[in-house]
C-alpha cells in the first residue's frame, strides 16, 4: 500500500467537496474492493474519503411498491431485512449470495455498483428490476448506469446515495458461482412486472451486465421454463477464462434463466 | 488409569492459546532494532539478467541495505542443497546449482534476484519497486509435455532435454512377459494435478546476529528446525552449529511446504551479519503462490494385467514428474522412493515395473506435499483397479477382495521393496462399505436419476508408508540425512515433566498427544506435562515432522525415554522401600513392592532423585532426566478404505459430494478426536485436489492461478459431513503400536472422488476426466462423449 491521506466525510456535500479537492481522491465505502486494490499496489490515490460516517446513506425504506436502499447499506443488512424479504425476496437473495459473511458485513450496494465488476451480482438485480440509481446530482436508470467493464455513468466525483427498486410481481436470481472467487460465472436475474413485461438480466457472462431480449420476448409469451427450451446466449463476445469458456457461459445463461423462471413459481 | 491417558479424546492443550489469538507465530515476534526485508522477484519465467541497478533504490527513505545475486556470489557461499540423491539408469540425477539469490539467470516467476532491507516493511517495498533489473526474456517451458519435446527451451545447460533423472524399479522384461499372457489388460492415462500448498500462515523468518557472542538466530516457519540448521549451517552459509540457533515457534500449518530449506532463510541469515540488525521477512500470499514448493504434477500411463478371475498379474507404470526449476530439498525422492515403492497398494500383484522421468520446467520447484508420492501412487492404483472392474463387469469391491494381501500374510514382502507390517484390508473395506451403505447405492442412483442427476460411487483402498525409515536403508537409497527421532523426558523435582521432542507441531496437536502418553505411563496429570519443540537450543538433534512420523518415530523415542525413566525410578523406589529392584511394580504413578502394601509415589521418587539425601549415590547418579534416540526398524503402513458418493448436475457439470465414508487403520490411537480431525482435514485436501485445486501455468510460464480469485481452496460447504472410523491392527515393530494418520485423507480421497465421478459419468459415455473435475471440464466431457 502506498501512502495516502485519509479523510472522514460527515455529509454527502462534505464528501463531494473533499473528493473534488483531492488531486486523485477516491471514495471508500466498505473498502472491500478498494483496499485489496491498494494492498496490491494497483492504485495509488492521493486521498481517501471515507463514507462510513455520513449520516443518511445507509438503511432500507419500503414505501408503496418501492424499496429504497441507501448506498452504504451492507449486503448483510439487505440479505437479512424482513422488509426486503417481503417486498422483493429475490433482492434479499442476491445480497445473501455475495461473497462470504465478512464481505457481506462490509461490502455495500453503492460500492458494488460504482465498481461495476463484470461478475458482480447486484448489477443483474438492478437491471432486472429496472431500478433507479440516485446520486448527489441526479437519477440514472439502471439500464443506463452500467456502461462497460468497471465503468458506469457516474461522473468524476459523483456519489451514489441510494438505489430505488420497484417491486415486481415475481422475480428470482440464479447464480452459478466461480468455484474460486465465488463471484458469478453466470448470474441471471429474471423479473416479471404486474403489467406482464419481463426482464432477463445477465451478469458474469460478458464484459458488463446485459439483457437477453430474445428470452424476455419468449417469456412474455409464456412465462415458463419450457419457453426457454433450447435457448442459450450467443457465445460471441462472452468472457473466456480458465474457469469457463464462452460456449460454457452461453450454455449456462440458458440453464440459469430456466432455473430462475422455475424459481419464480 | 489416568483419565487423560492413551485412548482418551482429550481436548487439545494448545487450543486455548490458538483460539484466543495468543499463539506466537514468527510474524508475531519482534526483535529489538528489527529491520524488514522485501525480495525483488522475477516477473519472468526465464530471463537473462543483464544488469541490476540498485542506486535509486538505495537512496530511498529508510533503506538499510540492498543485496543482489552478485553480492551473494562474491561471498563464495553455497547454493541451496538437495537432501536426497536419486540415481537413475544413467547415473546420479542432474543437480543444478540453486543460488539463494540469482545473479545471471532467472528460472521461474518468483525467483529471487535481490533483497531490500529497510527500517519498515513499507519502505522496503517501495525501494524494492525502485530496483531496476534489466531482464532479457528467454523462451520458457512450463509443462512436462513441452519440457520433454524436442527443441524445448532448456532450464539448465547441464540437463539436456530437461531431464533430471530417468529411474526405474522392477524388471520391465519380466513384467512385459506377464502382460503377454494376460486375459485382460486395462490401460489408463492420468494427470496428477499440481497443487499449491496454502498453509494458513504464510512463510516468515527473522534472522539476527549477535556481534558479542558471534551467534546467529533464525526464527522460521519450519517443520524441522534442526534440518534447517544442518542444511543452512553446513552447506549454504558454512556457519558452525554451536553458533547457529534455529527456532520454529508456533507454525500455522505446513503440509510439507515448510519442510524445505528456502532461499529466504539463508539470505536473511547471511544479511543479518552484514547489517548487524535483526531482519524480518513475511511472505505475502501472492508471494507464497510463487515461492512455496508446489506439490504433485505427474503425468502417468499405467497398465494392469489380469487373469480370467480378475487376479492381478502385473502392473506397468510410466510416470513423468515435474521438478520445477530447481531441486527442492527432498524433491527427487517423492516420485521415486515415496511413490513407485507403493505401487503394490493393498494387493498381491506379483510383478510391477515403474519408470519415472523427472524433468525441469520454468516453474516453482515441486516437493513433498501432504502424502508426498503416496497420493500419486494411490491415485494410479485405485483408478486402474476401479477401471478394470468396470471393464470386466465386476463389482469394484469384489475385485479388490480377490486381490488383497490376506490378513494372515504379514509381514508381507511386495515386489517393490517394501515389507508391509500389518493390516486387515478386508476389514477396513467392509467397514467403509457398511458406513457408506454400498448395498443401497442402486436405489439412491435411481432416485437421483429421477431428479435429473447422475450419481456415482467410488472406492479407494489405499496404503501409505509412514515414519520413513530405517536410516541405513534410506541412506542406501540416497537420503543425505538420518531419519530417527529424539526425545528427552525431564522429570522435575516435584514430579512435573517437560518433554523435549525433535518432532514439530504445526497444527497436529503434539502438545496434547505426547502429554497423554506421559500421563499414561507416569501416572501424572496431563497438566503437569509440558511439551517443548521447535528450538534447536532446547531440544536434542531431531528430524522434525513430515510423513506422518511424529508419533510412530517421535512417540517411539518418547516411549524409549520413558522406559529409561521408569527403570531408574524403580531403582530409587527400591532403595526408598528397602526392597529388591526386581520386586518393584509401577502403575498409576505408584511404586509398590510386590506382595506387600509398601508403596511410594512418583513425586516422592522424583524429589529423591534431585534431593538425594537418602539415595544409592554410589550406584546411581542423581537426577531423573533421560534422552532416547529411536531409529525405526521399518516404515509403518497405515491403510484403509474411503468411499465417496457424488451427484453430477449434467446441465452445469457441477459435482457435489453427497456422502463420504472412511475406515482407517492407523494402528493404536492415542487421541481419537485428534485423529478424526486429521482425517477430516486430509479428506478435504483430497477433495480439493479432485474437484477444485488446479494450479495452472500459461505456456509462457506465468502462473494463471496466483491468488484465491482463481486458485480454488476447498471450503466447508464443498464437503458433506464425513462418516469416519478406525479399525486397528497394531504396528508390530514400534513400542506404541502406532502407524500415523496425518496424510491418509489426502492420500485416499482423490481416487475415491474421481472413481465416483467416473462412475457417474460412465453411463453417459465419458471415459476420462482429469483432476480437478471442475464444472466446465465435466460439462465439456459430457458434451464430447
Ligand atoms: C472476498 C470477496 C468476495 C466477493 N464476492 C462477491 C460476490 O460473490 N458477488 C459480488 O457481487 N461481489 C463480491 N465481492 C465484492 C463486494 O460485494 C463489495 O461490495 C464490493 O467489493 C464493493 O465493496 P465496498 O462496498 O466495500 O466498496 P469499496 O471497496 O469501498 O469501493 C469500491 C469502489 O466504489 C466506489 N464507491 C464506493 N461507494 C461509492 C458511492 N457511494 N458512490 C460512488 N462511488 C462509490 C469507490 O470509490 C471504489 O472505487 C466480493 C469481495 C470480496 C473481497
Amino acid at each position: 500500500m502506498h501512502n495516502f491521506t485519509y479523510h472522514a466525510a460527515n455529509s454527502v456535500a462534505d464528501a463531494a467537496a473533499k473528493v473534488a479537492d483531492g488531486e486523485d481522491a477516491v471514495l471508500m465505502a466498505g473498502g472491500m474492493t478498494l483496499l485489496p486494490t491498494l494492498k496490491q499496489r494497483l492504485a495509488q490515490p492521493s486521498d481517501i474519503i471515507d463514507l462510513a460516517g455520513v449520516a443518511g446513506l445507509s438503511g432500507i425504506r419500503v414505501e408503496g411498491g418501492t424499496v429504497t436502499v441507501g448506498a452504504m447499506t451492507t449486503h448483510d443488512t439487505v440479505a437479512n431485512s424482513s422488509e426486503v424479504a417481503a417486498a422483493i425476496p429475490a433482492l434479499a437473495a442476491v445480497a445473501g449470495h455475495i461473497g462470504d459473511p465478512q464481505v457481506r458485513n462490509r461490502g455495500t450496494i453503492g460500492g458494488s455498483i460504482a465498481n461495476n465488476d463484470p461478475a458482480a451480482d447486484y448489477p443483474a438485480a438492478l437491471v432486472g428490476l429496472g431500478a433507479t440509481v440516485c446520486t448527489n446530482r441526479r437519477e440514472i436508470a439502471a439500464g443506463d448506469f452500467f456502461t462497460s467493464m468497471f465503468e458506469t455513468a457516474l461522473d468524476e466525483g459523483e456519489i451514489v446515495t441510494s438505489v430505488r427498486f420497484p417491486a415486481p410481481e415475481t422475480a428470482a436470481y440464479m447464480k452459478f458461482p466461480n468455484p474460486a472467487s465465488r463471484y458469478a460465472i453466470v448470474g441471471v436475474f429474471v423479473a416479471r412486472t404486474t403489467g406482464g413485461s419481463v426482464r432477463v438480466a445477465v451478469t458474469g457472462a460478458a464484459g458488463c451486465v446485459y439483457r437477453e431480449t430474445a428470452m424476455e420476448t419468449a417469456l412474455e409469451g409464456d412465462f415458463s421454463p419450457a419457453a426457454l427450451d433450447g435457448m442459450t446466449a450467443s457465445a460471441d463476445d462472452l468472457n473466456e477464462d480458465i474457469h469457463a469458456s464462452a460456449e460454457y457461459r452461453a450454455h449456462l445463461v440458458g440453464v440459469m434463466a430456466r432455473r430462475a423462471v422455475a424459481a419464480c413459481g | 488409569m489416568p483419565k487423560d491417558g492413551i485412548g482418551a479424546s482429550v481436548k487439545r492443550k494448545e487450543d486455548y492459546r490458538f483460539i484466543t489469538g495468543q499463539g506466537a507465530y514468527t510474524d508475531d515476534i519482534d526483535r529489538p532494532g528489527q529491520s524488514y526485508a522485501v525480495f525483488v522477484r522475477s516477473p519472468h519465467a526465464h530471463a537473462r539478467i543483464a544488469s541490476v541497478n540498485t542506486a535509486a533504490a538505495t537512496a530511498m527513505p529508510g533503506v538499510v541495505k540492498i543485496l543482489t545475486g552478485a553480492d551473494y556470489a562474491a561471498d563464495g557461499l553455497g547454493g541451496l542443497p538437495c537432501g536426497w540423491q536419486v540415481t537413475g539408469k544413467d547415473g546420479p540425477m542432474v543437480e543444478p546449482a540453486h543460488p539463494p539469490l540469482v545473479a545471471d539467470c532467472v528460472r521461474h516467476v518468483g525467483d529471487q534476484v535481490a533483497v531490500v532491507i529497510a527500517n519498515s516493511a513499507a519502505e522496503a517495498r517501495d525501494a524494492a519497486e525502485a530496483v531496476v533489473v534489466d531482464y532479457q526474456p528467454l523462451p520458457a517451458t512450463a509443462s512436462i509435455e513441452t519440457a520433454m519435446a524436442a527443441g524445448a527451451p532448456q532450464v539448465h545447460d547441464e540437463a539436456p532435454g530437461n531431464l533430471c533423472y530417468d529411474w526405474e524399479i522392477g524388471d520391465k522384461a519380466d513384467v512385459d512377459a506377464v502382460f503377454a499372457g494376460a486375459h485382460h489388460v486395462t490401460r489408463i492415462e492420468l494427470v496428477n494435478n499440481r497443487l499449491v500448498p496454502n498453509a494458513i500462515e504464510p512463510r516468515a523468518a527473522i534472522a539476527e546476529y549477535d556481534r558479542a557472542t558471534r551467534e546467529y538466530t533464525l526464527y522460521t516457519t519450519s517443520q524441522n528446525p534442526h534440518v534447517i540448521r544442518l542444511l543452512m549451517g553446513a552447506f549454504v552459509l558454512q556457519l558452525p552449529e554451536h553458533r547457529l540457533r534455529v527456532v520454529a515457534p508456533d507454525v500455522g500449518g505446513g503440509f510439507g511446504s515448510k519442510i524445505f530449506h528456502y532461499a529466504e532463510e539463508a539470505v536473511l541469515t547471511w544479511a543479518a551479519a552484514k547489517v548487524a540488525r535483526p531482519i524480518k521477512w513475511t511472505a505475502e500470499r501472492s508471494e507464497s503462490f510463487v515461492t512455496d514448493a508446489h506439490g504433485r504434477d505427474h503425468v502417468t500411463i499405467a497398465e494392469l494385467a489380469l487373469d480370467v478371475d480378475g487376479k492381478f498379474l502385473g502392473l506397468k507404470v510410466d510416470t513423468k514428474a515435474n521438478m520445477g526449476a530447481y531441486l527442492s530439498t527432498f524433491a527427487p525422492c517423492v516420485p521415486t522412493y515415496l511413490y513407485a515403492t507403493l505401487l503394490a497398494g493393498q494387493y498381491t500383484t506379483p510383478k510391477i515395473w515403474c519408470g519415472v522421468q523427472a524433468v525441469f520446467t520454468h516453474t516453482v520447484p515441486v516437493d513433498a506435499y501432504r502424502g508426498a508420492g503416496r497420493p500419486e501412487a494411490t491415485f494410479v492404483i485405485e483408478r486402474i483397479v476401479e477401471t478394470a472392474a468396470r471393464e470386466m463387469g465386476l463389482d469394484p469391491a469384489e475385485l479388490r477382495r480377490r486381490n488383497f494381501v490376506p490378513s494372515d500374510a504379514f509381514p508381507y514382502q511386495t515386489p517393490v521393496a517394501l515389507v508391509y507390517d500389518s493390516g486387515d484390508y478386508e476389514g477396513t473395506l467392509a467397514a467403509a462399505l457398511a458406513a457408506a451403505d454400498y448395498d443401497g447405492f442402486a436405489a439412491r442412483q435411481a432416485e437421483a436419476e429421477a431428479r435429473g442427476k447422475l450419481r456415482g460411487i467410488g472406492l479407494s483402498a489405499y496404503i501409505e508408508a509412514c515414519g520413513i525409515a530405517p536410516s541405513a536403508v534410506a541412506g542406501s537409497l540416497g537420503a543425505r540425512a538420518g531419519l530417527y527421532e529424539c526425545g528427552e523426558v525431564r522429570v522435575h523435582p516435584t514430579g512435573s515433566v517437560t518433554f523435549f521432542t525433535g518432532a514439530h507441531s504445526h497444527g497436529q496437536g503434539h502438545e496434547t498427544t505426547f502429554a497423554q502418553i506421559i500421563a499414561e505411563r507416569l501416572g501424572v496429570d496431563i497438566d503437569a506435562v509440558e511439551v517443548v519443540h521447535g528450538d534447536t537450543a532446547k531440544i536434542p538433534f531431531g528430524m522434525g515432522t513430515y510423513g506422518s512420523r511424529s508419533l510412530a518415530v517421535g512417540g517411539s523415542a518418547l516411549s524409549r525415554a520413558l522406559d529409561k525413566i521408569e527403570t531408574k525410578a524403580k531403582r530409587i523406589a527400591a532403595h526408598l522401600m528397602e526392597a529388591s529392584e526386581t520386586d518393584i511394580e509401577f502403575s498409576d504413578g505408584q511404586f509398590t513392592v510386590a506382595g506387600t502394601d509398601k508403596s511410594v509415589g512418583f513425586g516422592d521418587v522424583a524429589l529423591t532423585a534431585y534431593v538425594p539425601h537418602n539415595y544409592p549415590i554410589e550406584e546411581l547418579e542423581p537426577g531423573l532426566d533421560e534422552t532416547a534416540f529411536y531409529d525405526p526398524a521399518n516404515f509403518t503402513f497405515p491403510a484403509g478404505c474411503h468411499v465417496c458418493e457424488v451427484e453430477v448436475d449434467p446441465e452445469t457439470g457441477r459435482v457435489e459430494i453427497v456422502n463420504f465414508a472412511a475406515s482407517d487403520d492407523f494402528g493404536n490411537v492415542i487421541n481419537p478426536m485428534i485423529v478424526e480431525g486429521q482425517v477430516h482435514g486430509g479428506i478435504v485436501q483430497g477433495v480439493g485436489q479432485a474437484l477444485l485445486e488446479g494450479c495452472v501455468y500459461g505456456e509462457d510460464g506465468q502462473l494463471a492461478t496466483g491468488s484465491y480469485m482463481d486458485y480454488t481452496m476447498p471450503r466447508a460447504d464443498d464437503v458433506p459431513s464425513f462418516a469416519v472410523s478406525t479399525r486397528t491392527t497394531p504396528c508390530p515393530h514400534n513400542p506404541l503400536g502406532v502407524k500415523g494418520c496425518g496424510e491418509a485423507g489426502a492420500i485416499a480421497a482423490p481416487a475415491a472422488v474421481m472413481n465416483a465421478v467416473h462412475h457417474a459419468l460412465g453411463s453417459r459415455g465419458v471415459s476420462r476426466i482429469d483432476m480437478p473435475a471442475t464444472p466446465v471440464r465435466v460439462w465439456r466431457a459430457l458434451n464430447a462423449a
